[in-house]
């Protein structure tokens, strides 16, 4: 973990509002797993004056230049704008200074493999998946992953997952790509050909209610990666705790998302809570 | 060159004392935002800093608020955590034995939900000799049975400001809430019941709604505003606080940046703290630091004690 004062490589538009961000991170590769994040500062300006969190899509490294200088390691992120930070963001360019955090909390855990993996990504919570799918693959499973949007602007980076041999099946609501629904229908379907699946979800709250709710139903193991507000990023604010499974007034249990997650297996949150504060309805 | 101009170029003196407490240099962490030292250690050298400060600790373990408990406005940020911690116990057993390793002056900051709470975590602090002074909040706005009584009201601030001096053997730093008519008034009451010193100011009541669900953006519906956008308010209060009492202030608001710092050290703060920049960026003390030190070459200045209370009337 290590605070990177450094400069953009490249950052490009790769679907209607969706942008990939290349960015210089010696020694970053190193310590990073699937799942963590980084804390993205816009260093010229002032607002907005939090950083940002991003998942981590991939790292790597460019190849040697001819100058002899060694392979220049970076992160890549993803990020869809949706407000005054990523809408700065967006307006950056190649060379211009930024300062990264990370990598940042735990990610997935993925051990070896007996079984298939099915990866659900909802939208921008595609992003810490790229990275898992990579481990799995690596890891010999047989890893199939269900992309669910709005519309077909919501589905990137097909080509990029299909080429590390991961089946892919794409669902959006209006039906502009793949099949017309929601992607848990996909989830269900697939649950019934490979019982002994093992899931792992990353997108909106109301995605991840539905996932887990097919998960306990099916009796699927279930990691999920979760998004809350963050201030440090590093368990010194609070700010971004959520509720574990058991909490009580009298004893209560609250898990900093930044230090604990932001990568939970299911069955150690209080899905309640989670819903009520994210204000989508009951869970059960 | 660079070789004459560097043994040319004296660093000047930054140590200051506070409350008995000697620090190397007037710049440490604002409670509650640098965990309990550990979290920056990545970041900084902690042993270059002038002190670590402690998330507020309570006799027990507290729980907090619900969520969400942070939201960002213009430049600043409302923040209703309602003093979350892991309670005086763990704190001695978990948090401790890396502290304890530390060069480097460690404030308790802590809390009591009734005054007789208040008496016994000053008493339980005692049986730590590592830590070199207690830092009570009476201010903190979040927590509905908690701070605010006491630190708005001059009587109440006086009682348990008495009452924790008569346990608490070590220097006792008092922290003021902004969120009163007259900080004069509480500051000169905290001051006559004992207090070595005082650290000024804790974040100020706020709120913000969100226009498309209605809603307030946090649960507690108001939060603790902090960060940049306090600062003009902090500098006035400091100075007015300054102009009071006679027992050394720390500054305390919406510090990110070396002239912030500054600033308050003119107007007579004798420390400061540093809070929601830490957020910003984790290393963010240091260049403080360093940052004074060199105005102070610049300005030819030996000996920080040249600049503080040096406010030109
Ligand atoms: C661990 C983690 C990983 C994330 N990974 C990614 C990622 O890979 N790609 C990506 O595009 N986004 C990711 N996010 C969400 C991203 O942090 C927010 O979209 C971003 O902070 C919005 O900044 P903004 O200034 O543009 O929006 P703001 O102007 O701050 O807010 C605009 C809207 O975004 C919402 N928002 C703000 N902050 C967050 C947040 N932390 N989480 C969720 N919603 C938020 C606000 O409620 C508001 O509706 C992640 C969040 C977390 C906590
Ligand atoms: C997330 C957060 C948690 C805080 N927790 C405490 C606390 O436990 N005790 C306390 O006395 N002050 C607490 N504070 C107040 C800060 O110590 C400081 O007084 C205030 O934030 C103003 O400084 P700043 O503008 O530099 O952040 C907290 C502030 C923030 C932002
Ligand atoms: S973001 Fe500060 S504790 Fe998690």
């Amino acid at each position: 973990m290590k605070n990177y004062r450094t400069k953009i490589i490249s950052n490009q538009e790769i679907s209607p509002g969706y942008y990939r961000m290349r960015i210089l991170a010696p020694g970053f590769s190193e310590t990073a797993h699937s799942g963590q994040f980084v804390m993205f500062r816009v260093q010229r300006s002032l607002p907005p004056l939090l950083r940002r969190p991003f998942g981590i899509f991939r790292t790597g490294s460019l190849p040697a230049d001819c100058d002899g200088l060694p392979p220049k390691e970076f992160v890549e992120i993803v990020y869809k704008v949706v407000g005054r930070g990523t809408t700065i963001m967006a307006e950056l360019h190649e060379g211009d200074k930024v300062e990264l955090l990370g990598p940042l909390g735990n990610g997935f855990d993925a051990p070896s493999c007996d079984g298939e993996r099915i990866l659900v990504g909802g939208g921008i919570g595609l992003v810490p998946l790229y990275m898992l799918a990579g481990e799995l693959i690596e890891k010999g499973c047989n890893v199939r992953l269900l992309m669910g949007g709005r519309t077909r602007d919501d589905i990137f980076a097909v080509t990029e997952f299909e080429r590390l041999g991961v089946e892919t099946y794409v669902s959006t609501d209006d039906g502009s790509l793949g099949e017309e629904g929601v992607v848990t229908k996909v989830l269900e379907r697939k649950l019934q050909k490979f019982p002994k699946a093992e899931v792992f979800a990353c997108g909106p709250m109301p995605m991840l209610c539905a996932v887990r709710d097919i998960c306990v139903a099916n009796k699927t193991p279930l990691q999920v990666s979760l998004e809350e507000s963050m201030a440090c990023g590093v368990g010194a604010c609070l700010g971004c705790v959520v509720k574990g499974a058991g909490h009580t007034e009298e004893r209560p249990s609250y898990l900093c998302t930044c230090k604990v997650g932001p990568v939970f297996k299911a069955q150690y949150l209080d899905w309640n809570a989670l819903a009520q504060s994210h204000g989508c309805g009951g869970c059960e | 060159m660079s070789e004459t101009t560097r043994t040319t170029v004296k660093k000047p003196s930054m140590a200051v004392e506070i409350a008995g407490i000697k620090l190397r240099n007037p710049v440490m962490p604002a409670s509650g935002t640098f965990g309990y030292g550990e979290e920056y250690a990545p970041f900084l050298d902690l042993e270059k800093i002038g002190a670590i400060v402690t998330k507020g600790l309570s006799l027990k373990p507290k729980a907090g608020n619900p969520t969400p408990r942070i939201a960002e406005t213009i430049s600043g940020m409302l923040n209703a955590i309602g003093l979350q911690n892991v309670g005086i116990e763990a704190f001695i057993q978990h948090k401790m034995p890396f502290l304890r390793t530390l060069n480097t002056p460690v404030i308790a900051n802590f809390f009591g939900n009734s005054l007789e709470e208040y008496g016994e975590v000053a008493k339980r602090l005692n049986d730590i000799p590592e830590i070199a002074a207690g830092e009570l909040n009476i201010s903190c706005p979040n927590v509905k049975q908690g701070g605010i009584v006491f630190g708005t009201d001059p009587k109440a601030a006086s009682e348990v400001v008495a009452l924790v001096r008569k346990h608490l053997q070590k220097p006792l730093i008092v922290k003021l809430t902004p969120n009163v008519t007259d900080i004069t008034v509480v500051a000169r009451a905290v001051e006559e019941a004992g207090a070595d010193a005082i650290s000024c100011i804790n974040t100020i009541t706020g709120m913000s709604v969100d226009i498309h669900t209605r809603k307030p953006r946090i649960a507690n519906r108001t939060g603790g505003l902090s960060g940049p956008a306090i600062r003009p308010i902090a500098v006035r209060m400091v100075h007015q606080v300054v102009q009071t009492v006679s027992v050394p202030v720390i500054g305390i608001g919406g510090i990110s940046r070396p002239m912030d710092a500054l600033e308050f050290l003119i107007v007579g703060a004798k420390a400061v703290q540093v809070g929601t920049a830490n957020f910003v960026d984790p290393s963010v003390i240091q260049t403080i630091i360093d940052g004074i030190e060199e105005f102070c070459i610049d300005e030819g200045i030996k000996d920080i004690h040249e600049l503080i209370g040096s406010l030109r009337l």
